[in-house]
């Protein structure tokens, strides 16, 4: 069984009968009190979102998905296609099941298809990915003690909030779980 | 290599923190407080059923230096405080890390009101210290120091912003579960609340109200939703100590927990301490709120995960 305390943003799960993601996940505790967990949950099958709240010692069955090397090639509109690089077949999985991922998708971006009863319900992106800033603020030089973030535009689209000494232009690495700037990649 | 910007990041926050443990530090010793360094790695900690502490070596790394200032106030010392690391297992979210930094302080002579009071003058004076006024905001929320503060029983609370009485809470086993989600939200909103009176169970180590035994003389401080601090008059019966320690040991042994033994030199010693009020203060928390934090990872040096 699968702890309740290891449940992640992502994870799939079956709670009565039926299959469900984690959308968020905080773990609380009031003063000397129980240990909660305030999850947030679709429905994979109606996509419905329902509040759960669980406790510690709570416990689900975990759910086996079958996944598939991929590659992204392009959406439309909420559409999102990729390709099996075994059987070249193309899925297209809508933007609500994507969730966070679509933050992250270039073309060729290989991926996971996950599958649940031959049905793609989502995909897993590399943890840590490389991509361009093509819009931030200039840094005013000098000012090393700053520690401040500031906003900056990736390729695809997805803001991340970066160091002051980030530049337009500059390659960076996400952690893409978190959506956290981790470092400036040399190029 | 560049540098590591999650490290990095902290730095204006950090300068913060010291500030604020600096002001901290000023304020107990003029009204005064001995500052003490009590053993991190105790054998017996206090079992609490909701609190796991970590082994090591043979020993347990405290989850407050609770029992230990207490023994020195069975001793003769008056008023103490500490600010220590401390350690609660599987406890990691947005307000927890698992090692984290609690400023606890003693008062003989004084009950929780007293600590109220004393709360009332602390947050204002270190606020001010780093150069914050009486108003401002936390993520988006208003704070306003001027006192008095909001002084609400756990009955009233629950009362009021959860249709419920605590008894009734308890026996449907939602007490905590109502509490996250329809008591804690409300309280602070402005000037800091008291959350004062909690039912007897939910005290192991407090005092019960002698004009309602029912109760427990233990508060929480809450500012903008945000749980600061926990008190108590302290109990100093050590029969009805070493009974309460009994039965939450037996809870946190029949959910299959590490198995504490009996904190014996502490129970030995209690009779000795006089009646004192005492309170465990999250300076992490602290600082979150005095820098308008979203996360708890914002204001300490390492997370578990930078590690």
């Amino acid at each position: 069984m699968l702890p309740v305390g290891e449940l992640k943003k992502g994870t799939t799960l079956i709670l009565d009968n039926e299959l469900y993601v984690v959308t968020s996940f905080e773990f609380v505790k009031p003063g000397k009190g129980q240990a909660m967990y305030r999850t947030k949950m679709r429905n994979l099958a109606s996509g419905a979102v329902v509040e759960r709240t669980f406790r510690s010692g709570d416990s689900f069955e975990p759910t086996r998905l079958d996944q598939h090397n991929a590659q992204y090639l392009y959406h439309d509109g909420d559409s999102y296609t990729f390709m099996d690089n075994d059987s070249y077949e193309q899925f297209t999985i809508g933007e609500e099941a994507l969730g966070d991922a679509t933050n992250y998708l270039i073309d060729n971006l290989p991926v996971e298809i996950l599958f649940f009863r031959d049905k793609p319900i989502g995909v897993n992106i590399p943890n840590f990915l490389n991509l361009r800033v093509v819009k931030c603020d200039a840094w005013a030089k000098g000012d090393t003690s700053s520690s401040d973030f500031k906003p900056a535009t990736l390729e695809t689209g997805a803001v991340v909030r970066v160091p002051p000494f980030v530049n337009e232009g500059d390659l960076i690495q996400i952690d893409t779980r978190s959506g956290e700037y981790l470092s400036r990649v040399k190029e | 290599m560049e540098v590591n910007w999650r490290l990095a990041r902290r730095q204006k926050a950090l300068w913060k923190r010291a500030a604020i443990v600096q002001a901290v530090r000023t304020f107990f010793v003029g009204r005064g407080y001995l500052e003490v360094e009590t053993p991190q790695r105790i054998p017996a900690p206090a079992p609490e059923s909701h609190i796991d502490a970590m082994p090591a070596d043979g020993w347990f790394l405290q989850t407050s230096p609770e029992l230990c200032m207490k023994r020195l106030l069975a001793a003769g010392y008056e008023r103490l405080f500490q600010i220590c690391h401390c350690w609660r297992g599987a406890e990691r979210g947005s307000l927890h890390v698992p090692e984290f930094t609690i400023l606890e302080w003693y008062r003989g002579g004084a009950d929780y009101r007293g600590l109220m009071d004393e709360c009332e003058a602390l947050l204002p004076y270190v606020a001010h210290a780093i150069g914050l006024p009486d108003q401002f905001s936390y993520r988006g929320r208003p704070v306003d120091l001027a006192t008095p503060w909001e002084r609400i029983s756990v009955r009233e609370a629950f009362s009021r912003y959860a249709h419920t009485s605590p008894e009734e809470a308890l026996e449907r086993g939602v007490f905590d579960a109502l509490m996250v989600s329809d008591v804690e939200p409300r309280l602070g909103a402005g000037r800091p609340t008291f959350l004062y009176d909690y039912p007897a169970q939910r005290g192991a180590l407090a005092r019960l109200r002698a004009d309602d035994p029912g109760v427990a003389e233990r508060f929480e401080l809450y500012a903008a939703g945000l749980e600061l601090a926990n008190a108590f008059s302290e109990l100093v019966d050590a029969e009805e100590q070493r009974a309460r320690f009994t039965q939450e040991e037996t809870y946190r042994r029949s959910l299959g927990k590490h198995p504490y033994p009996m904190a014996d030199e502490f129970l030995r010693e209690l009779p000795n301490m006089p009646p004192a009020a005492g309170i465990a203060l999250g300076v992490d928390r602290l600082v979150m709120l005095l820098t308008d934090a979203a996360t708890i990872d914002e204001v300490v040096a390492f997370t578990p995960e930078d590690l």
